[in-house]
């Protein structure tokens, strides 16, 4: 079997600077037109007194003669007797960005189409841009329609000359630059006799040079977490971590940690389906994974190995954004984070620098991020990801922001940025400057209720718990409250429809949840009560956050059976067994409840 | 890694994305080599399982070794098979074989319209009972909001426009002009309710890689695509009566691949067998945008 090596190229460039032209005489040049379709696309032009261009062989292939503009990437193949190509066909139009992006994250290289004639445009650099955003290295720029110039090498140079000045700023170190006329085929597939000036590869020649992407096994391995698997209804017991690998390799007995959870494995096979058993999984791989213990994980956790260089953790980060959405990016409005397999809240906090993509001037004075816009801003997720700066692993570098369903954004993160302010703090300092208290002190509550407020928080990691401790803190309510004390329990999954204004979404649910029963406890404890809730798999970000959320009023953290943190140490660990009398036991300790009262 | 290697990781991917994203999804099962492969993806996404309900929709007008060929793997495999049928239309003979209809027309009853309601559960649908391998009504009224589907980019000009994740709205409506970004690997997962899904993990694979594929993998694939001794054999499957074998001697898929790469198929249409695609002047995009697969 030969299994040819194939690449995607994409095509790019300002609107009528020939892009069509281009393949479609690629498409002719190498034969890999249908058969008869160069003749009856010919017949067409001559019946109908049209010049023939190679442009309609192209239009006669995508069906989009009506427009007359490329609207949508569309693929065409051809091949040489190297390897396979697929030519993404990007359209040049402004209003179709979003479609070049589409076509330009597939590429491993772009050819970049630039009128000699018209020379460089506003999009030939807005193009060239996105290509560098978007991780493109390897860029060809094509100067076409050099007939249309008498085939002048100082216009050829003179594009050469500033657009090399243009792309090097945008960190593109162009491969070659090439003076065809697609129209007439110069320097397509074969030397231009037109062009002897000019010592240098022919297109076709160009592309045959260029590089596949090398998978990166050198460097650390990085597997976002896409889902993990226990089909146990048909008699298979293995629960698979399933992934692809972005970057390095794993190996059966690899130590592992999860971010960011920092929960920690050691691998015991690698799993696959209709191969040969192996050891260890490369770079672009989709696999599965068995651990040697039994932990409790989530999809969305970026598994890392233990004795690598480890990503950054936080939940600031700088980064530069490619805007496509409809509505502009605005400050403080909640989007969703894609980043590997993590969904998250985020929001934009800090709009540093909007770049005009086409002429590269910097305006600070923006508020919002309009749409085709790339800017750096600083973002903040609801919680701390695990990620890479750009320059270290490109793919876990790369993140999208979804806006009311929509993918609007494409960005690469530059360098995580210190957590010391937020806006979780902000709000709640905001929160209890305009907090407005009535006449009762706490002290009058307290005399009159005969136990302080506290918030209880129960917890647990143990596999299977979850219902353990919701049994646990209803019988706690219900003890305490049978000696008459003020207390109220609420589960988590009570709070879906009850508080919010909105469906909560999927991704955001926990998170929500989680500053709902944040709130709600400021104000019961603030009341006098003792508030009594349950979180299961409770991790440090979200204890931390109750804790935010509750300030100034006490809380008090349990832990029932395995502990579900990483360095966070909650107030008390206890078993489930005894549990209500113990958490009593602590609530007298803490003299928040007394022995006896007067 | 090598060129099909990475097809598979990116299908497997894709397929996995879907699985953990969207409640109710099925995938089309034509019978045909594209999503039999797709068949055979899912059981490498899920090792070995296929944790997402096959349907078919039967025109029974489908060449009577399709069917055998898809029941038996289902009862092999153990999948969730179910199909779904336009019985109004056969009933009224509605149909270009008994003479009523065009081709597109007798198409978007049997096939585009008969999908729509077997997907939404307007219509009965059927499913295999894995004990007896005979089908029974299916109690399952849900509707199925998102598709899998086997088409490939290379195959006419509309599919190469299509997304992986690709959303139709309430009408089916497919507008290619205005369809979501995908940066990198980030593809749309969100969807406003009500909008109808539907996801292409084999859009980059051609009919060559499909063959390779079908080869290195060892995949069980119906004996209608080869030669059955007259020197004629089916490139792409459909109903009998719109659907021609084309003059070719391969016995096996290596003579098909080799055919394919080297011999006289290099430059002729894979569909140029299906005898609705000239019917329909503008390609297939008019049957596409109705809800065509």
């Amino acid at each position: 079997m030969e299994n040819r090596e194939q690449m995607n190229i994409v095509i790019v460039g300002h609107v009528d600077h020939g892009k069509s032209t281009v393949i479609g005489r690629l498409l002719a040049d190498t034969g890999s037109l249908p058969d008869g379709k160069l003749e009856s696309v010919k017949e067409y032009c001559r019946k109908n007194s049209r010049p023939f261009e190679y442009a309609f062989l192209l239009d006669a292939l995508k069906d989009e003669q009506a427009q007359g503009i490329t609207i949508d990437t569309a693929r065409c193949f051809f091949k040489t007797q190297k390897r396979n190509y697929i030519i993404i066909d990007a359209p040049g139009h402004i209003e179709f960005l979003k479609n070049m992006v589409t076509g330009a994250s597939r590429a491993e290289a772009a050819l970049l189409v630039i009128d000699a004639k018209e020379g460089i445009q506003e999009n030939s650099k807005r193009h060239g841009h996105i290509v560098s955003m978007l991780g493109i290295r390897q860029v060809v720029v094509l100067v076409n329609k050099m007939d249309l110039v008498d085939f002048d090498e100082k216009v050829f140079q003179s594009i050469q000359s500033e657009f090399s000045e243009f792309l090097n700023k945008i960190n593109i170190n162009p491969v070659n630059f090439i003076p065809i006329s697609a129209f007439n085929g110069d320097n397509i597939a074969d030397k231009s006799a037109n062009i002897l000036w000019h010592d240098g590869p022919t297109v076709l020649e160009q592309l045959d040079r260029l590089a596949n992407r090398k998978e990166d096994e050198e460097l650390p391995f990085r597997m976002p977490v896409q889902d993990i698997y226990k089909f146990t209804g048909e008699g298979d017991d293995r629960r698979i971590v399933a992934g692809t690998v972005l970057s390095g390799k794993i190996s059966s007995g690899d130590e592992v940690v999860f971010l960011p959870s920092y929960k920690r494995s050691i691998i015991k096979t690698v799993e696959g389906f209709n191969i040969a058993s192996r050891d260890t999984a490369y770079s672009d791989e989709a696999i599965g994974l068995t651990l040697q213990t039994q932990i409790y994980i989530k999809p969305g956790e970026l598994l890392v190995k233990a004795d690598e260089t480890q990503p950054q953790l936080s939940s600031r980060f700088r980064a530069n954004i490619f805007w496509v959405g409809k509505a502009p990016l605005i400050m403080g409005k909640n989007y969703k984070l894609k980043i590997g397999t993590m969904r998250i809240g985020v929001k934009l906090v800090e709009i540093l620098s909007i770049i005009d993509a086409a002429e590269l001037n910097i305006d600070t004075f923006k508020d919002q991020v309009e749409r085709h816009d790339v800017a750096e801003c600083i973002f903040e997720t609801v919680k701390p990801i695990a990620f890479d700066s750009i320059s270290e692993i490109e793919q876990t570098g790369r993140f999208v922001i979804v806006d009311s369903y929509e993918i609007s954004g494409g960005g690469i993160i530059l360098e995580g940025v210190a957590d010391s302010s937020n806006t979780l703090l902000e709000h709640i300092m905001d929160r209890e400057f305009l907090w407005e208290r009535g006449l009762i002190s706490s002290c009058l509550r307290e005399n009159l209720y005969g136990h302080k407020a506290k918030f209880i928080v129960l917890t647990s990691g143990s596999e299977g718990n979850d219902k353990v401790i919701q049994d646990i803190g209803r019988e706690l309510e219900k003890k305490l409250f049978q000696m008459k004390y003020k207390v109220y329990y609420l589960g988590v999954s009570g709070l879906s429809y009850g508080l919010a204004s909105q469906p909560v979404s999927d991704y955001q649910g926990r998170d929500e949840h989680i500053r709902q029963i944040g709130e709600l406890a400021r104000i019961f404890t603030d009341s006098g009560q003792i508030f009594i809730t349950t979180v299961f798999n409770l991790d440090d970000y979200e204890a931390e956050k109750l804790k935010l959320f509750n300030h100034p009023n006490d809380i008090l953290i349990v832990n029932i059976g395995d502990t579900p943190f990483h360095t966070f140490q909650p107030d008390a660990g206890i078993e489930k067994d005894g549990a209500v009398n113990a958490v009593c036991a602590l609530l007298k300790k803490q003299e928040v409840i007394l022995d006896y009262y007067l | 890694m090598n060129h099909l290697d990475k097809l598979e990781a990116q299908s497997v991917y894709i397929l996995r994305e879907a699985y953990r994203e969207f409640k109710n999804i099925c995938m089309l099962w034509s019978i045909g080599k594209d999503s039999t492969v797709l068949l055979w993806l899912t059981r490498k996404a899920f090792f070995g399982h296929v944790p997402i309900p096959l349907v078919h929709v039967d025109t029974h007008y489908k060449i009577p070794e399709m069917i055998k060929y898809r029941d038996e793997l289902a009862y092999k495999w153990k999948l969730t098979m179910i199909f779904g049928e336009n019985s109004q239309a056969l009933k009224e003979k509605r149909t270009f074989p008994d003479g009523n209809t065009d081709r597109i027309s007798c198409c978007q009853a049997l096939k585009t319209e008969a999908l729509r309601n077997t997907l939404s559960g307007k219509w009965p649908r059927y499913i295999m009972d894995l004990k007896t391998g005979k089908y029974v009504a299916d109690p399952n009224k849900e509707k199925y909001t998102g598709v899998i589907v086997g088409v490939r980019a290379d195959e006419e000009g509309s599919r190469s426009k299509e997304r992986y994740f690709s959303p139709r709205d309430k009408e089916n409506d497919w507008d290619v002009g205005d369809q979501p970004p995908e940066f990198w690997n980030q593809f749309k997962t969100d969807f406003a309710p009500g909008t109808h899904l539907r996801i292409h993990p084999l859009l980059d694979w051609t009919e060559l890689n499909i063959w390779e594929y079908i080869e290195r993998e060892n995949i069980p694939i119906t004996s209608l695509y080869f030669d059955q001794g007259n020197g004629k054999r089916y490139r792409s499957l459909g109903c009998y009566p719109c659907t021609t074998p084309v003059d070719s001697t391969a016995k096996n898929v290596s003579e098909i691949i080799e055919e394919l790469k080297s011999g006289k198929f290099v430059n002729v249409a894979e569909r140029s067998g299906r005898a609705q695609d000239k019917d329909d002047g503008g390609g297939l995009e008019t049957l596409r945008r109705g809800g065509y697969m």
